[in-house]
């Protein structure tokens, strides 16, 4: 018997569909539920005009069919016209996923120009008020109303991409509402999703289980009032769901994610999971890494699955929910995601959910890069 | 739910809905924001007369005489197809 043996054949490994290249962690905003890492990666850090042009190439080489351009600002880097002739010149479907803070209207023409095919904007709230406090950001949602304007006239198609939490989702109608006279094609209504920032802030943002209940039925409601007006696409609560979501459509089957310093992530989140090591694209050719990545090849298929996913039906419907909420709620990023109801853990989820959303109070823990020396007592940005 | 389609209207695809042919997957696909959709043959045939210029009667003709087909099926075929795209916001149509 020898040491070596022949790979076990793994799971089939698809063509992934999407990349999302995240060009910078700098951002005017601060919103207190980014989902970037806790650990931003700083300017120095980031990769340079010619290697991102270089991985756009490399991902449509791939296979992959939609570049999500994000960040971060991604307005922050100033080769975001280079940047986007680059995805062009790949026939990638560029997405420009914007706070809109950084951006002209001379420079979302040249945008345009240079063959940029979907705009889709952040909105924090419906009014100055409410967008301005959760995007940190005063001044904020002028700025964004003027991008919406300058998008539609330009006839780029325009999604608004309103991230809900306890002190908006009772106005969702008006958030509809909006979306539809800003002539916007697509609404994604994204309940804020407890990972990275938001995890700081969950006391703080947690919805309740009724406005939940009625995001969903005003969700059902505009839809059919809307067909053909307005594409929503919406992001439910999981904490308060039966199943969980069909995260990333499954580990590492569609899409990837490129961090601004080049590591390549099967999802934005999972470095949260400690054990996984990443590949950066300043190292190893994309394919390679898609291919065999140790980080990509953990949660393929469902070798991994414990029970109850294991003999569950629904392992290929939702693929045994998010790999990095099981791991920061069971410790274990190979448990069933406590979101769902077969899981043993999913009972005190819920009486935590609920408990969180009755807090009063709770202070906002807002998005900010660390200090770039030890903490001084001055000037401490 | 199917839009009614007058003869003289002229279907569009809109801006940032575009077909492209993948060789990845060996398929003709629409793409639109954040969506993908696979084109069988019939849909492909369709949207490759589909150009913002020719109306909707020109459209149809051009594809019975294409291939072969009694007119009122591919009228049908074509404005159940181009209706879903009107309801999905990928496509308008201009009503002269």
């Amino acid at each position: 018997m020898t040491q070596v043996s022949a790979p076990r054949a793994g799971p089939r490994i698809q063509v992934p569909m999407a990349m999302l290249a995240e060009l910078t962690h700098r951002c005017p905003l601060a919103c207190p539920y980014c989902s970037n890492p806790v650990d931003l990666v700083r300017r120095s850090g980031e990769l340079s005009t010619q290697e991102w042009v270089d991985v756009f190439q490399q991902a449509a080489d791939l296979g992959v069919l939609h570049l999500h351009l994000s960040g971060g600002e991604p307005a922050a880097r100033h080769d975001l016209e280079e940047l986007v002739a680059a995805s062009t010149g790949a026939e990638l479907y560029s997405n420009l996923i914007t706070s809109g803070v950084g951006l002209t209207e001379a420079r979302l023409e040249k945008l345009a120009a240079n063959g940029l095919d979907h705009v889709q904007l952040s909105l924090q709230g419906v009014d100055h008020e409410t967008a301005d406090l959760y995007g940190g950001y005063k001044g904020g949602f002028d700025r964004k109303i003027a991008v919406a304007g300058w998008t539609v006239k330009l006839g780029l198609p325009l999604t608004i991409n309103a991230v809900m939490h306890r002190h908006n989702l009772s106005t969702l109608d008006l958030m509809i509402d909006l979306a539809v006279n800003l002539g916007a094609r697509r609404l994604e209504v994204a309940t804020v999703q407890f990972h990275g920032w938001a995890e700081k802030n969950k006391a703080a943002l947690m919805p309740t289980r009724e406005q939940v209940q009625k995001a969903g039925e005003m969700v059902h409601a505009a839809r059919q009032r809307l067909t053909g007006v307005l594409v929503i696409d919406y992001v439910p609560a999981d904490y308060y769901a039966t199943y969980p979501k069909a995260c990333m459509g499954g580990w590492a089957s569609t899409s990837l994610n490129i961090a601004p310093d080049g590591q390549v992530l099967p999802c934005h989140a999972a470095p949260t999971i400690p054990w996984l090591t990443f590949d950066n694209v300043r190292q190893r050719p994309l394919k390679e890494i898609w291919t065999h990545s140790e980080a990509f090849n953990a949660f393929r298929g469902d070798e991994w699955m414990q029970e109850p996913c294991r003999s569950c039906a629904r392992k290929a419907v939702d693929f045994g929910g998010c790999r990095c909420q099981a791991m920061a709620l069971a410790g274990d990023a190979a448990a069933t995601d406590p979101a769902c109801s077969k899981s043993p853990l999913h009972a005190d989820l819920l009486a935590a959910a609920e408990a969180a959303s009755s807090t009063r109070d709770a202070d906002l823990t807002y998005r900010r890069m660390p200090a770039l020396k030890q903490p001084a007592r001055t000037h401490n940005a | 739910m199917t839009t009614e389609i007058p003869e003289t209207a002229r279907p569009r695809l809109l801006k940032g809905v575009r077909t492209r042919f993948d060789k990845a997957r060996d398929t003709w696909l629409l793409l639109a924001p954040e969506r993908t959709l696979e084109l069988d043959a019939v849909a492909a045939a369709i949207l490759a007369e589909v150009d913002g210029v020719r109306s909707f009667g020109e459209v149809i003709d051009t594809l019975a005489a294409k291939y072969d087909a009694p007119r009122e099926r591919i009228s049908a075929d074509v404005r159940t197809f181009l209706s879903s795209l009107v309801e999905r916001r990928m496509l308008e149509i201009d009503v002269p």
